[in-house]
């Protein structure tokens, strides 16, 4: 029978999947047994949502910005008359080979080993999941391999953690795999904190039971007869889904006592995260389940050795755990087939910013930034000029566009300055001014400083002021030196990574855009028009209607005009409020 | 029987402890569901039951950016500042919330109808600037479809207050 499949991850559903899927509903309560029809989650082309698929046989059209109109089309045409609306069709799948559809450029790089399951399946069912190959994997790594063959089996395929820092995760498992203890525990750092990352969202959401499954692959090599799942509390869909896969998986027996025969027990629990962007940092998230302040501490002794409750612990991220199953199914030769030499595999990117394409793309490691941005991304919005990426979010930095060239792995990216991160990628352009986006990182870090290290929190702090000062125009000779001077010093006496890695987005815009500071420094100028004390205001006239709530608002009566006539700001009166700017129901004030 | 529900309340979470480690943020989390906020009281409960000091369970409160130890608005508005929402302009978008509503970043109007925040990332960075009204996500704003957004929701809660009032002029009449 043709299903219909609405995407329904956190994207689909804000752009409106609920609506779309209601009315199927509501087509389907009217046509009994047309179709049959199923949820799924993140599809991956975010900028294209809602998406709804229409599969039948090996055929699968999947068609993109559906509104509630569209659907009652699909169903008159497609679903009744077999005939495909070519002009909606975001991508033609015909017996897995990708054919037709406006969106094929996006996926042309794509390799899906992390993401086999999202946007296919459904992810409240188990039986999906089976039937996509699903615990094959776990009965694998318990039937047939000893705990040594699965940590080799790892080990072979070159993984390494996918939460940022790259640490080879067989490595890892054999640490924690050597300590002997009566308790060892599997954490899963679902806390994803970036803000502009949300790879961990859409797997949480799309594949919930491949987590699991590597969770239990991870307990059995190490030893470990128990897991929690630390996920932050913003993300309710991916809760109620893990929280769905633990019941279910518990029912069907891959969870408890004597799994599958093997007399290998294991059980699983969620704990929510409460809001701590530190907590993302092993230690503090501990801490953080032991019911304490998120804190981190020295290390060593590792996480390996003594971890959670004091105990020989693994940690590892959702996207490293997705890796495993497959990893176990297909071998580590198989895996390690894809990518460059020391970054074994394909990592998972969240395009945002000012691409084109914005969404979710997975490809082999070592491909370029220009091939992120520029083919799978589509290039700039509005035909602006590329100006850089942003890499790593908070603890990241911005690769100039000139470095296009450089290769996404774990060799390449540090030697820029950024770092790999956990896979956020955000695209600026030329409006960007990379002043203000370190204000912007260091302002966050700043705010999420735990207030431990004494570094961390008095100098994220020191450095905001002066960022902020350059930003307002106050900016001082001698500005950009007390910057360096104080980042570097922050990066060596910080305890965790947080420290270590806050100055990064000051350091590297410093490294590449230099110029611009120095513009805002001595000329008191943003190159990019951005900053709002140093730039003019305007009035759009093809925009005004001359309403003069502008005028009225204006604190200090700098804008003028007649009723229904154009009006003008004068910029030696303006104090640069953005007032207009807020205030206008047309949006014709903007900056230059 | 022990169902989900059950599980949630607080009271009986409070009641169920025992003495496992670990209890204190779930404990707080349900007295937030529970109450809307934390109030001084349901310190004092948490504290006498999992005998940790008052002065640590509040120093783990205001840790956490979840707890909040005042009671929320109607609505609780989200803005998103993260990298991509703030590259589209999320500034603009929170100075408009402000203005139109009258309150600044962590506020509730007098009225007790909004409640607003600012959260680091939503997640739905291709719809960016995107804000959260409750549980429902708006994408791709400017500061005009936001003031119309906001105004809608506005009206929709006078017409409910002006409902109401008639509803009650006709029980009394």
């Amino acid at each position: 029978m043709t299903k219909v499949i609405v995407g329904m991850g956190t994207c689909g559903l804000s752009a409106g999947a609920r609506q779309v899927y209601e009315k199927l509903e509501g087509i389907l309560g009217a046509n009994p047994g047309a179709f049959e029809l199923s949820g799924t989650s993140c599809i991956g082309m975010c900028y294209r949502e809602p998406l709804v698929e229409i599969r039948s046989g090996g055929e699968r059209t999947i068609y993109g910005g559906v509104t509630e109109e569209l659907v009652q089309e699909i169903f008159d045409r497609h679903v009744r008359g077999g005939e495909i609306l070519e002009e909606h069709v975001a991508l033609g799948i015909s017996e897995g080979e990708i054919g037709s559809g406006s969106e094929t450029e996006f996926q042309s790089l794509q390799e899906k080993i992390v993401l086999r399951n999202c946007g296919t399946i459904d992810p409240e069912s188990i039986e999906e999941y089976e039937k996509a190959g699903g615990y094959e994997g776990l009965r694998k790594a318990l039937l047939e391999l000893t705990p040594e063959g699965i940590i080799d089996e790892i080990k072979a395929s070159g993984l390494r953690g996918r939460g940022g820092a790259g640490f080879p995760t067989g490595l890892k498992w054999s640490f924690a795999a050597g300590n002997d203890a009566d308790k060892k525990y599997v954490v899963c750092n679902a806390d994803e904190g970036d803000p502009g990352a949300f790879m961990d969202r859409s797997v949480l959401e799309g594949d919930p039971h491949a987590i699991l499954e590597g969770m239990m692959i991870c307990g059995r090599a190490i030893g470990a007869s128990f897991g929690y799942i630390y996920c932050r509390a913003e993300y309710p869909l991916a809760i109620r889904r893990l929280t769905i896969a633990i019941d279910e998986a518990r029912e069907k027996g891959y969870l408890g006592e004597d799994i599958l025969g093997s007399g290998f027990d294991f059980d699983i629990k969620i704990k929510q995260g409460a809001g701590a962007f530190v907590c993302g940092e092993e230690t503090a998230l501990f801490a953080s389940i032991e019911g304490q302040r998120g804190m981190p501490r020295i290390r060593p002794p590792f996480p390996a050795e003594k971890g959670l409750w004091g105990k020989p612990t693994n940690n590892n991220n959702v996207e490293t755990f997705a890796n495993i199953p497959w990893i176990i199914v297909n071998g580590a030769g198989a895996y390690a087939a894809f990518g460059s030499e020391k970054s074994r595999g394909t990592k998972v990117f969240a395009l945002a910013g000012k691409v084109l394409r914005g969404g979710l793309a997975e490809v082999p490691m070592g491909t370029t930034i220009n091939d992120l941005v520029h083919k799978i991304g589509g290039g700039i919005k509005e035909g602006r000029k590329f100006k850089a990426v942003q890499m790593g979010g908070p603890s990241g930095g911005c690769i100039p566009a000139d470095l296009g060239q450089t290769p996404v792995d774990f060799e390449s990216i540090p030697a820029t300055g950024a770092i790999m991160g956990s896979g956020g990628l955000v695209v600026l352009d030329d409006t960007t001014c990379m002043v203000e986006m370190a204000r912007f990182f260091l302002e966050f870090t700043q705010n999420e400083s735990c207030g431990k290290c004494t570094f961390c929190r008095v100098g994220t702090l020191r450095m905001l002021e002066i960022l902020t000062r350059i930003t307002k125009g106050e900016g001082e000779p001698g500005d950009i030196e007390k910057l360096v001077e104080l980042g570097e010093k922050i990066k060596e006496a910080s305890l965790c990574g947080l420290g270590q890695t806050a100055p990064n987005p000051v350091l590297t815009t410093i490294r590449y855009y230099r110029d611009e500071y120095e513009a805002h420094i001595n000329e008191k100028r943003c190159p990019a028009a951005s900053c709002e004390a140093l730039v003019d205001f305007n009035i759009d006239p093809e925009k005004c209607t001359g309403c003069t709530l502008c005028a009225k608002n204006c604190p200090v009566d700098a804008i003028s005009g007649e009723p229904k006539k154009l009006h003008v700001i004068d910029n030696s009166i303006c104090v640069r409020c953005g007032k207009c700017i807020t205030s206008c129901n047309f949006d014709a004030v903007y900056k230059s | 029987m022990i169902t989900t529900g059950m599980e949630d309340n607080f009271n009986y979470r409070l009641w169920r402890y025992d003495g496992a480690p670990g209890e204190l943020i779930p404990l707080l989390q349900s007295a937030q569901d529970h109450f809307g906020y934390i109030p001084r009281r349901a310190i004092s409960y948490i504290s006498g039951v999992t005998g940790i000091p008052e002065s640590e369970v509040y120093g783990v409160i205001t840790f956490y950016s979840q707890f909040r130890l005042q009671p929320m608005g109607k609505y609780l508005i989200r803005a998103c500042a993260g990298t991509a929402c703030h590259v589209s302009g999320s500034k603009t978008i929170i100075e408009t919330i402000e203005d139109e509503i009258g309150i600044e970043v962590g506020g509730t109007t007098e009225d007790g109808l909004f409640t607003f925040n600012t959260v680091a990332c939503i997640g739905c960075c291709s719809l960016a600037p995107v804000i959260m009204i409750d549980d429902d996500t708006y994408g791709r704003l400017t500061p005009s479809s936001l003031r119309k957004l906001l105004r809608q929701v506005k009206r929709k809660e006078q017409r409910a207050t002006a409902t109401e009032a008639e509803a009650g002029c006709r029980d009394r009449a």
